[in-house]
């Protein structure tokens, strides 16, 4: 009997998939695990092996087109066996990301629920509206006692001692309730729900003679990803400069014993480790913006942007870094980069990112204004390493300086704590041993 | 009976400044720079009779709204009057919170009134029941249109006053109108004053247009209130020459005949005549007191003009008092 | 302390003052010889004499109006009128003169008087001896209305309306003129401040708002529900007018619930002002809807037993309407 080829589920939370290319056509043979068509999930391309011995018997989801996780896209078996002709969608059992809930929830939280008649609540009070809004409730999760099952004040001051008696250390991420929407892109999973912005009028460029790029997945989801970012978080610059002698001494003396093994040491190894002792100074700014808190991330996953050859950008994330010395980071640095710029890295090697480097002066930029890389606090920008004139004790002296530009999310981090961080990651390169 | 010369040509000026106030009065309406008036005209010679028969500042008076002339002989100044008319901030009376001629003047224990008539005669016998309960010799005269001694707040006035023989002299101003309805369709009696007997006080009826005979009827009433021998009530007759107030037509309910027989008997001009036939004053003093008049009023016409009008919110005080103060 | 009913208390408090100041009198029908006809002036008579404590005309115009002529003067008249439902021939001297003294005057004039009265039904007394004539009062500035519902109150509020420079309405309720009984402080000079509500049992769950008899019995309805699990916060509101808003609100942002229960007419009723005033400044707290129990929109209070009861509210008709807005 004929076997179904399926759209898989290539990371916690893809939900989509896209076919860019097909190594075999209708009618071909293929051996199982031979590769069978290539799949991109959000910047990643994989290449997805048969799952049996066979002819292509169809194939149902051209090349370009993008379909849920699930979607049969094509039939393997015997020459003239029968199949289905519809597209089905296989829902699969096992689903690691279940959310428990008790009441039915609505697409967006209901922040800002004015008192009233609402269709999915029932009548809200003036006072439990204004209670609502002042901490943060989304009235969606809150059991409704009183008349017609409407929900009272006192529902609301219940609800409100429960959230306080909660740990929120011990709570997993995956098991902290969301708002019931599954299977959201990667970078949204922590992040605050778009708000209920009113259409703009698109603004559609003159008609001035040029030729129009279409947008590529990855282009979108790019553009889409910077959208979001600026419009939810208030972004917030600080800039230092650091003096990068300690550092180039350093590398200059321990580069040749790094290549012996195998490891191009580079400046961002440095940065990353500079980081590093920053969000441990800070802690602060290892975190996550979320409608029930800020949360501290444990673990120090950093993201390094890598742009890519034919454009775009993508940040695969060393997880863990902590757990790695300099070497460690340059070796885990190297391999992602390269990797990253083939389009071989694997979809779990771009998520859960807790903060992100960008080196933006490859190119000569000094500072910059980098977009968070959402659902994170914060994302450091260094630019050009450029001999330039300092005072030192009165005197000039010519120094290797960068300028790190850290953008910072302002809901968590203000301008104090964002310095005493960004001083860190300064103070660990200038002294560096 | 004894008025020395000088006070009766004191009188006199009174009246004749009161009647040119009045007049003016009449003038600024028309003129449009006033909205409301309500004359006295025709009433002086009754009320400065009357006025001139208490004691100034010891007695109290509990006046209504025709009694300008009377307010004139309490010491108001025209000035203050005709800041009145305008509405002008801190007028006496009222701080303009009120129309004009509803009179007030604490310094001269005149007490304040209101519109709805004969809500003041209550009040004269609550007065005259205090100095009684104080056992003190002061007296209060009151007065009131003859058409308002139809309401029962004069009669429970006048009936308290009479079973307490409260030291009242309730005046009644018989200006043979009230608006538009006379007196004839008012009341059964034909005075005001015939109404006293049923109440068991004494009721005198006196000619309101002789200055001096009421004067005279008016002082023995007070004499004996002051002895404490009980109220009396008054009637002083007289006629409204002018219509009731500055809005009313009175053409609709009497005669332009009728109003000019009784202009012959303004009493400005019969006081005026009877003075001069006394030899008591001159044609040449009249001319004299007649510029004065002129001046006076033309003075207070331009300094009211002058003063300040009240800003609005002034309106939201004074409600409630956080202190007695006229212990 | 000594335990005594209302009217006692308000017989005190007009002893009391009549004591400490000569300018004190008190003028009404019966007041003198007979003592009241409630014997709120008993022995009144005898201790100060006809000179402060007189017998007037059946008239109350004359009462009130006589009264308003007195303070003028100087004096402090205490003005009963026998029945509330009689104040109407007064009402002109109340609203057109007493009223407006001293704001006509530019505050020249001032009227320190006392118009007292009994109201309220509950006694038999029909359309025209259970009246209740608040309303008529909580809408004109210049007045000061009060309604005590206990001894101690009684007392010390009379004793304040007496020295307030103001005209005060002092209203009691005549069914607790003897049925309500309370610990007043012997031989001590004590005054009730006119303006501020009291709180007089807190809670959490339900604001009732309420005066006068009304008073006695939301306690009472307030201890029935408790055993339910409800939390009635029952605010005795003393002075009506000027309305002590503050108090009204504090405790609305407390509960969230508010019901006010008055004798009186439901519509245009007090309880009107206070609904309105508490969906105008406290609606970002209610969690439901503001209540009123009232009397019922018909003239007046029925003779008949039955139809009595019908009209008047009583502690199980209050308990029930706690229970509906604790369940909302």
């Amino acid at each position: 009997m004929a076997t179904k080829v399926i759209m898989p589920k290539l990371g916690e939370s893809i939900v989509e998939g896209t076919v860019t290319g097909w190594y075999k056509e209708e009618g071909e043979e293929i051996e199982e695990y031979e590769s069978l068509l290539d799949v991109e999930t959000d910047k990643v391309t994989t290449e997805v092996p048969s799952p049996a011995d066979g002819t292509i018997l169809k194939i149902l989801v051209p090349e370009g087109e993008t379909v849920e996780v699930g979607t049969v896209l094509a039939w393997i078996g015997e020459p003239g066996e029968e199949i289905s002709e519809e597209v089905e969608k296989v829902v699969e059992e096992h689903k690691p990301f279940e959310i428990v809930e008790e009441e039915p929830s609505t697409d967006e939280p209901l922040k800002g629920q004015s008192a009233g008649r609402d269709a999915d609540l029932g009548f809200i009070s003036p006072v439990v509206s204004r209670m609502a809004q002042e901490n943060n409730v989304d009235l969606n999760r809150v059991k409704g006692t009183g008349m017609d099952g409407r929900i009272t004040k006192k529902d609301v001051q219940r609800y409100l001692e429960e959230q306080e008696g909660k740990p929120q250390a011990e709570v997993p991420i995956w098991e902290t309730p969301a708002d019931g929407d599954l299977f959201r892109p990667t970078e949204m999973v922590f992040a605050k729900k778009e708000e209920n912005i009113p259409p703009k009028k698109s603004i559609t460029p003159s008609m001035v003679p040029g030729k129009t790029i279409p947008l590529s997945p990855m282009r979108k989801r790019i553009a889409e990803h910077m959208q979001q970012s600026k419009r939810t978080t208030p972004h917030v610059t600080t800039v230092m400069e650091a003096d990068m002698s300690r550092v180039t001494y350093h590398r200059e003396t321990a580069k040749g014993e790094a290549e012996r093994n195998n490891v191009h040491l580079t400046y961002t190894a440095y940065f990353l480790s500079a980081i590093i002792s920053g969000l441990k100074a800070v802690p602060l700014a290892n975190s996550s913006w979320t409608e029930q808190g800020i949360r501290i991330h444990n673990k120090i996953n950093l993201g390094m942007a890598v742009a890519l050859p034919d454009g775009g950008l993508i940040v695969p994330v060393i997880k863990n870094a902590d757990d790695l010395s300099l070497i460690g980071i340059a070796r885990k640095v190297n391999d992602l980069a390269d990797r990253a710029r083939i389009g071989k890295l694997e979809p779990d090697e771009v998520q859960n990112g807790t903060f992100t480097l960008t080196n933006h002066g490859t190119k000569g930029s000094l500072f910059a204004t980098p977009v968070i890389n959402q659902p994170q606090s914060g994302i450091l920008g260094a630019g050009m390493i450029q001999k330039r004139p300092v005072v030192i004790n009165d005197a000039i002296a010519i120094r290797p300086m960068v300028y790190l530009s850290y953008t910072f999310d302002h809901r968590i981090l203000d301008g104090a704590s964002a310095d005493t961080f960004l001083a860190r990651v300064v103070d660990t390169l200038e002294n560096w041993q | 009976m004894s008025l020395s010369t000088e006070k009766k040509k004191e009188m006199f000026w009174v009246m004749l400044l009161s009647r040119r106030l009045d007049e003016r009065a009449w003038v600024l309406h028309r003129q449009g720079k006033i909205a409301f008036h309500i004359s006295g005209i025709g009433q002086e010679a009754a009320q400065v009779g009357a006025v001139y028969a208490i004691e100034k500042g010891k007695d109290w008076l509990v006046p209504y709204y025709r009694d300008l002339a009377m307010m004139i002989g309490m010491g108001m100044t025209p000035k203050e009057f005709v800041m009145s008319l305008l509405g002008k901030a801190q007028e006496p009376t009222s701080g303009a919170r009120q129309m004009p001629s509803h009179f007030s003047l604490r310094h001269a224990n005149v007490v304040s009134h209101s519109a709805p008539v004969a809500t003041q005669s209550p009040h004269a016998s609550g007065i005259g029941f205090g100095i009684k309960m104080d056992g003190k010799d002061e007296v209060v005269l009151t007065t009131i249109g003859e058409g308002s001694t139809s309401q029962g707040e004069w009669y429970e006035a006048v009936n308290f006053a009479a079973i307490h023989e409260l030291p009242v002299v309730f005046l009644v101003e018989n200006n043979q109108y009230a608006i538009s309805v006379p007196q004839e369709k008012q009341m059964a009696v034909k005075s005001a004053a015939d109404k006293a007997c049923g109440l068991g006080l004494r009721g005198i009826e006196v000619d309101g247009t002789q200055m001096f005979e009421v004067y005279d009827a008016v002082k023995e009433a007070v004499e004996i209130a002051r002895k404490g021998e009980g109220p009396s009530v008054i009637e002083a007759k007289m006629y409204r020459l002018t219509p009731h107030s500055s809005d009313d037509d009175d053409r609709s309910y009497r005669t332009r005949e009728e109003v000019e027989k009784h202009k012959k008997q303004d009493p400005l001009i019969v006081m005026k005549d009877q003075l001069i036939e006394q030899g008591l004053m001159t044609e040449e003093e009249y001319q004299k007191l007649e510029e004065k008049a002129k001046k006076v009023v033309d003075e207070a016409v331009e300094q009211a003009n002058q003063s300040p009008y009240p800003k609005g919110d002034e309106a939201a005080a004074p409600v409630y008092a956080q202190e007695v103060n006229h212990d | 302390m000594t335990e005594i009913t209302m009217v006692e208390a308000i017989r005190q408090a007009m002893d009391e003052e009549l004591a400490r100041d000569d300018r004190v009198f008190i003028i009404g029908e019966d007041v003198g010889v007979r003592g009241g006809v409630f014997r709120a002036t008993q022995g009144l008579f005898e201790k100060y004499g006809e000179e402060r404590v007189i017998d007037s005309p059946l008239a109350e115009l004359t009462i009130v109006g006589v009264g308003v002529g007195a303070a003028l003067y100087g004096k402090r008249p205490i003005c009963e009128i026998q029945f509330a439902d009689f104040i109407y021939p007064a009402f002109n001297q109340i609203v057109s003169e007493a009223s407006k003294m001293y704001y006509r005057s530019n505050g020249q004039w001032t009227v320190p008087m006392v118009i007292r009265a009994p109201y309220g039904g509950g006694i038999g007394g029909g359309l025209y001896h259970s009246q209740s004539v608040e309303a008529f009062f909580t809408h004109i500035p210049g007045l000061k209305v009060v309604i005590p519902s206990n001894p101690y109150d009684a007392k010390g509020l009379l004793k304040s309306a007496v020295r307030d420079p103001n005209p005060v309405m002092f209203f009691e309720p005549k069914k607790g003129y003897r049925l309500i009984k309370g610990e007043v402080p012997e031989n001590e000079e004590y005054t009730v401040p006119i303006g501020p509500a009291k709180i007089t049992r807190e809670g959490q769950d339900i604001s009732l708002f309420t005066y006068g008899m009304m008073h006695h019995y939301a306690l009472q309805a307030a201890e029935m529900v408790a055993e339910d699990g409800i939390d009635v916060e029952v605010v005795d509101l003393r002075t009506l007018y000027p309305v002590d808003r503050e108090t009204i609100l504090k405790s609305v942002q407390k509960t969230s619930k508010a019901l006010i229960v008055h004798e009186d007419n439901l519509t245009g009723g007090y309880g009107a002002e206070v609904a309105a005033t508490i969906a105008e400044w406290g609606f970002m707290n209610l969690d439901a809807p503001v209540r009123r129990l009232a009397g019922p929109d018909v003239p007046a209070v029925p003779f008949s037993h039955p139809m009595q009861e019908w009209f008047m509210i009583n502690a199980e008709k209050i308990a029930n309407a706690v229970r509906e807005l604790a369940a909302f």
